[in-house]
Formats: C-alpha cells, sequence, structure tokens
C-alpha cells in the first residue's frame, strides 16, 4: 500500500472555467464543502480567451428581445438538433446569471443609459452580447475568482480558515473517476507541481474540463483542452452524445504559420467587418442556404443598411452561424479565391475609423500588430477556419446536469445537447454561468439525498490508478521523487511494468501528439467523406496501440512529457468517438459536414448519436448507438411558424399542424 | 526549414541550477514559447514550462528573456536578432519549483487578502446604473491578465524577500484601486476604507513610483499613473508623504 494524500469533500469540480467556478460557487453558497480541481492555475482557464460576449436577452439595446427569440435563435443556429429543454432553460435564465456576476463585481460596457450594453453576433437576431471590448471571457473568469476569494474570506472570518469549506487544487490533474457500484466515490489524481498523488473521496463530481480542441492542429484551444472530462465520463461508464459536432471557428489567423488558429473574434464582424475573396468581393452572399433566405440581406447595400435600421432591413451575411460562414470561406479557398497565406480577407479597416475599431477590439488590434504585424486599422486582417469548440459532450439531465453515472454530473463544454449541431456564438459563456450554477444544485441535491449513506473507494482502484499514471516512465531514468525515492518502486508491483517498458520501442508523446492532430486535421475535419474517416480510425487504432508503449524520462517533478503522456489517451478517446460518430451520420448539418452526404436530412434531426467505451482487457473501444430525440414541447413548437419547421422535421412529427 | 539559433535555458530547481545551451531551429513568425515548445518536442522533453493560451490572454507564460520580464508567447524571435543568443530564465522574485516554473502563491495569497467588492444594499440584481465613463477607470485595471510581471519586476520585493510579508505589490495595489473606483462599491457604507486599507495593510508607502511595474506590463495598463499614484494622493491626506510633495512640486 503506498501513501496517497487524500481529501474528503461533498463535491469536487473538476475544472476552473466558467462553469467549474459558477458550480462551484453554488455548491458552497448551499452549505457543501467544495473542491476546485483544475490544471492550470487558478484564473487561467480557457473561458479567458472567450472575447465577443454574454448572450442574454435583457433588452437592454432592443427592447423586442426576450427569451422567447433567443430560443428561437439558438434553435436555428443548433439546426433544430439541440435539446431543446436545455435551450429553453438556457434562454430563460441567462439575464439573471448576468445581471448576478454584477453583484460580484463585474463592470461591463455600459449603454447611455447606464445598463450593460449588449452587441450583435452571428445568428442572434438582436444585439444580446453583454461585453467588454473584445475580453469578456477575462472579465467573466477574474469576477468568478473573486466571487470565490469572498466566500474564502466569508469563511475566515467564520472559521479562521480560507479554505474551510471551498478550496482550489491548482496545478492538479484529474487521471481518473473512481465509483463504488455504479456510482461516483471519488476522484484520483496527480499534483503537476510535484507529481505526487493526490485522491478525493466525494460522492458527487462536477466536470467542467471544457473541450477537445487539442486533438486537431489547427485550433483556437489552449493545451488544457484534451477532452479529460470527456474521456473520464465515458471511462465510468456515462455516455457522450453529439460528438460528430465540431465547431470551426470561420476566423482564425492563418500567418504566420506559429500563431495559425488564434481566434479572431467574431466580434469585428458584429461591428461591421466584411469578408472578402482575392476578387475583392463581398462573397457571403453568395453562400446564404436556403433555410435562412428570408432572414439575411442579399444586397450590399441593405446589408450595410442595416447597422443602423435593423428594423427595416435584413442582416449581412457575414453574420450567418459560425458553420456556414466557415464552409463559405473553406469553398472560397477551394477555388482559388484565397488570400496569400490561404485565408480570405477580413476587413475592419475600411469600415469603421481607426479610433472605434481600437476602442471596441483592442485585443484584436494588438494581437495582429505584435503576432503578424498586420495594423487592423489600416488594412485587411487574413484568416480561415480553426477548430473552436466540441458541441458533443456529457449527455446530461437538462435540470440537474446530472449524467447517467450516480453522483456524475457535467456542465459548460464538456456537456453535450444544449447546442444541437452548431454553437452560436456568445451562446457559450451563458451556457456555463446556466448549466453551471444548475450543475452545483444539482450535486447538492444529489449529496442532501444521500444522506450519510456515501460510497467508499475501493483502495484496489487507487492503485490501479496509481499504476496506469506511472506507467509511462521508462526504467533506468525514471521517477526518482524529490521527496520520497521509494514512491516508484512501491507504486509498481516488481516485474510487470518494468518488463513491458523494456523491450518495446519507446514512443515520444509530443510526436504521437502530433500525428494524431495532423489525422483528425486532414481527415475528419471541417469537410469529412466515408474514406477519409475510415481512414482516421485505422489510424487512430495504430495510434492507440503505439500510446501504450509511450515513455517519458526524467522524473516526475512538473515533467511535461509526462503530463502529455496521460492526456494523449483521453484524447485519443474523444477523437475516435468524433470520428465513429461522424462517419455513421450520413448528412451534412451544423458542425458536421460530409462532402459524400451534403443534404441535410430530417430522419436525421431526430436521432442521437451516442457514444460508450467497452474495454476488454488492456484495450478499449468506443461504441456508437443510436437514441431518439424526446419530441418538443407544444408550446415551444408554437413558438415558430410552420414553414419554418418544415424545414427541419418530418411531417409525422408535426401532428396538428397542417398545410 | 528555418535558421538555427542559440538558445540558454535555465534548469535546475529549489536546490540550484544553471543555463544549458541547445542549438534549436526557428521559422519565419515564431516567438519564443514556439521554440521552448520545439526544445521540449526534440531535446529536452521535461522542460518544465507554464503556459496556456499562447495568444497573450491568460498570462501563464511569464519569464525573463535576455533579463527582460516578458510574455514567452508575445516575444517574437524578430525582435532578438543574431548573433546574440536567446537567454530564458525563470522569473527571479519568486522561488523555482523547476526550470522555467516558479512558485507564484505569493500572489494569491495577497489577492485573498484584499478586502472583496462589497455589493451596494438595496440594489436588486438587474438594477444596477452605471455610467460608461464611471466604469472605464476601474475596466482598465480589470484588464489586468495576472502575468505577475509587475509583481516580478517591483524593487520593492525582487530583491527583498524581507518586503513580501507588508507589501502587496503593484497587481493588488491596482486591485484596491480598482475596487476604490468602482461607481457602487458599498465599502464605505460598510466603514471600510480602502485607501487607507492599502497605505496600512497593503504597503503603499513602499512604492517610489519608478514605474517599473508599467513599462513591463504587457497589457500596457498605466499601473503607476492611473492607480498607485492617485491613491497615494488620496492617502497623503491621511498620512505625510514626502514622496507625494515630492511628485507633486514636480508636476506644477
Amino acid at each position: 500500500m503506498i501513501e496517497i494524500e487524500r481529501h474528503d469533500y461533498d463535491v469536487v469540480v473538476i475544472g476552473a472555467g466558467g462553469a467549474g467556478l459558477r458550480a462551484a460557487i453554488e455548491a458552497r453558497e448551499l452549505g457543501k464543502r467544495t473542491a476546485v480541481v483544475c490544471k492550470s492555475l487558478f484564473g487561467k482557464a480557457h473561458t479567458v480567451m472567450a472575447e465577443g460576449g454574454i448572450a442574454a436577452s435583457m433588452g437592454n439595446v432592443n427592447s423586442r428581445d426576450n427569451w422567447q427569440v433567443h430560443f428561437r435563435d439558438t434553435m436555428r443556429g443548433g439546426k433544430f438538433l439541440n435539446n431543446w429543454r436545455m435551450a429553453e432553460l438556457h434562454a430563460k435564465e441567462a439575464p439573471q446569471r448576468v445581471w448576478e456576476l454584477e453583484t460580484y463585481g463585474a463592470l461591463f460596457d455600459r449603454t447611455k443609459d447606464g445598463k450593460i450594453s449588449q452587441r450583435n453576433f452571428g445568428g442572434h437576431k438582436y444585439p444580446r452580447l453583454a461585453h467588454v471590448g473584445d475580453r469578456t471571457g477575462l472579465e467573466l473568469i477574474r469576477t468568478l475568482q473573486q466571487k470565490i476569494v469572498s466566500l474564502q474570506q466569508e469563511d475566515f472570518a467564520q472559521y479562521g480558515d480560507y479554505e474551510a469549506t471551498l478550496k482550489v487544487f491548482a496545478e492538479c490533474t484529474i487521471t481518473d473517476l473512481l465509483t463504488a457500484d455504479g456510482a461516483v466515490a471519488g476522484a484520483f489524481g496527480y499534483w503537476r507541481e510535484t507529481g505526487r498523488f493526490i485522491r478525493f473521496d466525494a460522492p458527487a463530481v462536477v466536470l467542467a474540463t471544457g473541450g477537445i480542441g487539442k486533438a486537431f492542429k489547427v485550433t483556437s484551444n489552449s493545451w488544457e483542452y484534451t477532452g479529460d472530462g470527456h474521456a473520464l465520463a465515458l471511462r465510468c461508464g456515462a455516455a457522450l452524445i453529439n460528438m460528430e459536432f465540431v465547431q470551426f471557428h470561420p476566423t482564425g489567423m492563418v500567418w504566420p504559420p506559429s500563431v495559425k488558429g488564434i481566434l479572431v473574434t467574431e466580434s469585428v464582424r458584429g461591428d461591421g467587418g466584411v469578408l472578402r475573396n482575392s476578387e475583392n468581393k463581398r462573397f457571403m452572399f453568395d453562400y446564404i442556404p436556403e433555410v435562412f433566405a428570408d432572414q439575411y440581406a442579399t444586397s450590399e447595400q441593405e446589408a450595410d443598411r442595416w447597422y443602423d435600421d435593423p428594423d427595416n432591413n435584413r442582416r449581412p451575411p457575414e453574420l450567418l452561424p459560425r458553420d456556414e460562414v466557415a464552409r463559405a470561406i473553406n469553398s472560397e479557398v477551394k477555388a482559388d479565391r484565397g488570400s496569400p497565406h490561404g485565408g480570405v480577407f477580413l476587413d475592419i479597416s475600411t469600415r469603421l475609423p481607426a479610433k472605434v475599431i481600437m476602442k471596441r477590439l483592442p485585443s484584436m488590434y494588438h494581437q495582429f500588430k505584435e503576432l503578424a504585424d498586420v495594423d487592423i486599422t489600416a488594412e485587411p486582417m487574413e484568416v480561415g477556419p480553426t477548430c473552436h469548440y466540441v458541441m458533443g459532450g456529457v449527455e446530461v439531465d437538462p435540470d440537474t446536469a446530472a449524467a447517467s453515472v450516480r453522483g456524475l454530473f457535467a456542465a459548460g463544454e464538456v456537456a453535450g445537447g444544449m447546442h444541437g449541431s452548431n454553437r452560436l456564438g456568445g451562446n457559450s459563456l451563458s451556457d456555463l454561468l446556466v448549466f453551471g450554477r444548475r450543475a452545483g444544485l444539482g450535486a447538492a441535491i444529489y449529496v442532501d439525498s444521500l444522506g450519510g449513506r456515501r460510497p467508499s473507494v475501493r483502495e484496489a482502484d487507487v492503485e490501479a490508478a496509481a499504476q496506469r499514471a506511472i506507467s509511462p516512465f521508462r526504467t533506468g531514468t525514471e521517477d526518482v521523487d524529490a521527496e520520497n525515492p521509494y514512491l516508484l518502486q512501491q507504486a509498481r508491483p516488481a516485474g510487470t511494468a518494468r518488463e513491458l517498458r523494456e523491450d518495446v520501442d519507446a514512443e515520444n508523446p509530443y510526436l504521437l501528439q502530433q500525428e494524431l492532430q495532423q489525422t483528425m486535421n486532414d481527415l475528419v475535419g471541417i469537410i469529412r467523406t466515408a474514406a477519409e474517416m475510415e481512414l482516421a480510425l485505422k489510424r487512430l487504432d495504430e495510434l492507440r496501440r503505439r500510446a501504450q508503449h509511450v515513455a517519458v524520462e526524467g522524473h516526475r517533478q512538473f515533467n511535461s512529457g509526462w503530463h502529455l503522456a496521460l492526456d494523449l489517451r483521453n484524447m485519443l478517446a474523444v477523437s475516435e468517438c468524433i470520428a465513429r460518430a461522424a462517419l455513421e451520420r450520413t448528412e451534412s448539418r451544423g458542425g458536421h459536414t460530409r462532402d459524400d452526404y451534403p443534404v441535410m436530412d430530417r430522419e436525421w434531426r431526430h436521432v442521437l448519436l451516442v457514444c460508450t467505451q467497452h474495454t476488454t482487457g488492456a484495450d478499449s473501444s468506443v461504441h456508437v448507438g443510436r437514441k431518439e430525440q424526446v419530441p418538443m414541447r407544444a408550446d415551444l413548437v408554437d413558438l415558430f411558424e410552420h414553414d419554418e419547421l418544415r424545414k427541419y422535421f418530418t411531417a409525422e412529427e408535426l401532428p396538428g399542424r397542417t398545410d | 526549414m528555418g535558421d538555427q539559433r542559440r538558445f540558454q535555458v535555465w534548469r535546475g530547481d529549489a536546490h540550484g541550477g544553471n543555463l544549458v545551451g541547445f542549438d534549436v531551429e526557428v521559422n519565419e513568425g515564431e516567438v519564443v514559447l514556439d521554440v521552448i515548445h520545439r526544445l521540449q518536442a526534440t531535446q529536452a522533453p521535461d522542460l518544465a514550462v507554464r503556459w496556456n493560451c499562447k495568444a497573450g490572454k491568460c498570462g501563464s507564460c511569464s519569464a525573463e528573456i535576455n533579463g527582460r520580464p516578458r510574455l514567452m508567447c508575445m516575444t517574437r524571435m524578430s525582435t532578438l536578432p543574431p548573433p546574440l543568443p536567446v537567454t530564458v530564465t525563470p522569473l527571479r522574485t519568486f522561488p523555482v519549483i523547476r526550470d522555467l516554473v516558479t512558485d507564484v502563491s505569493y500572489n494569491y495569497q495577497k489577492a485573498r487578502e484584499v478586502r472583496s467588492f462589497m455589493p451596494p444594499k438595496g440594489v436588486q440584481p438587474g438594477e444596477y446604473r452605471m455610467q460608461q465613463m464611471d466604469v472605464e477607470r476601474s475596466q482598465e485595471f480589470r484588464k489586468c491578465i495576472e502575468c505577475f510581471l509587475c509583481q516580478n519586476t517591483c524593487h520593492v520585493i525582487r530583491d527583498h524577500e524581507e518586503n513580501k510579508a507588508s507589501f502587496s505589490g503593484p497587481r493588488y495595489l491596482m486591485r484596491i484601486a480598482e475596487l476604490d473606483m468602482h461607481p457602487l462599491d458599498a465599502a464605505d457604507e460598510e466603514g471600510i476604507d480602502r485607501k487607507r486599507a492599502a497605505q496600512n495593510e497593503h504597503g503603499l508607502g513602499f512604492c517610489n513610483v519608478t514605474k517599473c511595474c508599467t513599462e513591463v506590463c504587457p497589457e500596457h495598463i498605466k499601473i503607476t499613473d492611473n492607480a498607485l499614484i492617485p491613491m497615494k494622493e488620496r492617502v497623503a491626506d491621511l498620512r505625510f508623504d514626502p514622496l507625494i510633495r515630492l511628485f507633486r512640486r514636480n508636476r506644477r
């Protein structure tokens, strides 16, 4: 038996972005002892990179806005594949969640009458995004971080200990969830700083780990986005849905190569920026799909009038949902009408005075100035699609955020369903807050329901998790724990792992990750075909086998190679889910575009693809099943015109509605 | 293919270490962090480095590059022309954990000691009203990405470990200024004087306005001019401060 640092909590939240922090605040305010565990320093989570804003129908700029309009926009953006109950809760609760941030100290940009200002964004009918310039994510993360601190100050006043009931475990990675009789009992992980193991005994775990973008080569996502929560859920028996839907944001930087993929906020287009090809043509007018034909302007004149007179003109097609714009850019580049470095031009310089650009888009100005030597107030940017967000995630109950495994909850990007086949810009930050709170609430209620009968962690599971975590170290060079050099020998049963390591070719985790990213980018990217995805699955299979021989050097103290080796198996698992589900869905919809099945098919709208993992021996494989969507509640169906619904729903799905 | 450059990276831990030389490929448009990543992938797989967004938004990859506190992700190689080698060392003010990673927990302790925002009593969520020009002052300070470069460069603590207990550093003095300038912060009503706290509990008096913090801020926040000096001026009413007097005289 090895000695492992142990902590007991009511609720363990994995991830310290918007969803995780909001969940932790809720659980703590309901009196639960709560731990937040995150891979990075506190306050560095990926939420910080969100730029444009938080969608909430407060109606501060256009008083016609309300939750029903927001709900409709969200369903349209997701091509009606969304979990309608989640979309409903989201649209209804987003304003309260934003207002609440002000009571935590947030300072949003203001309207003339002193309310929270709201900006236009793709797919949103009215100006709806609460924002702070183009650094809204930073404001959100800092506000929630400071709210956590304020709760800790309350604890200090009461107990003399800042961390009495709410503690952040920063730079700590969870590698396995521990279950007992099909219910969550705890979590196992390691401190990045020392490499020492840590275990949490807790009846409720909230996954708030974000996305999977690091499985792709060109991505706007940070290193943390390795699909940890998706994989943790799979491994403990929960299901993932909608994994075939991956959002490629239309505007990422394309030059220089080292910054390829870094996000260029949609606010550039929301504030008037236009897309042009090498022939200086605003090409988006050629790409308005039939389902949106009556909602978007057909001439530049009408589009330009819309900014000042939105009631009497239709929106510019640059503000179509992200999937449409990303595909259009992809087509222009393929047709040789791209920019010199393989993107298209995004121009704000001829649309707004330099001063206004600097005020509204300060980070974009600095980003281009400092990384690409481009002055966006004087010249156009070069942009192209970049992997940005995964719509798919853990299947959850909309009201409680509970997964199918008892005691497991998920919120934010790691949860699936809310955004259907494509997420609207601005709906992510609001999703984090609405479902982060619900997950914290759901977890607290669940813990109460257990009374004193909590599942107990099995010691054998802890030892197995320790084995798995340590397996990448090679013999000879490995793992001399500074404070306890005997830890390794104790953790590893004599013989087994050691012998395995010696007779195989060691694999470099960095190179395996690069191969994985290239494979996903080339073969399961923005445009997909069956042949390419079958090839991808073969390569993933091969990579998974090679990953079993991954070997790292050095010792366990802040060893980046080791960390990557452990993250790699998560990336491989989610990549397989994406590829298998994408191969199965023989239509094109939202963030899933098939060259061999280019049309949206009504018969696929009501079908969810559900990924589960099955383990036999040392290997495990992903299984894709089908599940029927729950039919939309009648009062929500009535929010739409029949003619619009007919574009998405089969005749049998629209009972009582005749032509 | 790119050019070869000489890199000197500090490697070691709390017990000591030294600069290790590497010859490494550098391509057009790359930043220092790209090259550090290439070192990890090809020559030093266990090289410890903190980073997250690689877009200048999270403030994780702070280090000293040729002696200057910088974000590695925002320092382009083209600004460090050959033939001089590129030297990358960890932040000097904080204890080294390993290689380029330092223990920045000092900052999180200080953050906790600043009394949080106090919501105005009787104003319901959704009823907050503030004018843009009134929020802008605090908004400038909220651009802070907490890279801790200002903390690292501030001479009050850079070579004076003994001052850490009584000095919170520019980042957290600025946080106090931000709350003090928040249009709806109700600290006054709670009987809390934020300016006095800055002076008495967070060591504002240590600052002698050399503006080193402002110089290294990657967000170009005017920490000294807009946060620290105004607070010092108002504290001067509470407490005699010869430096402020000097400053005022110079400004006339």
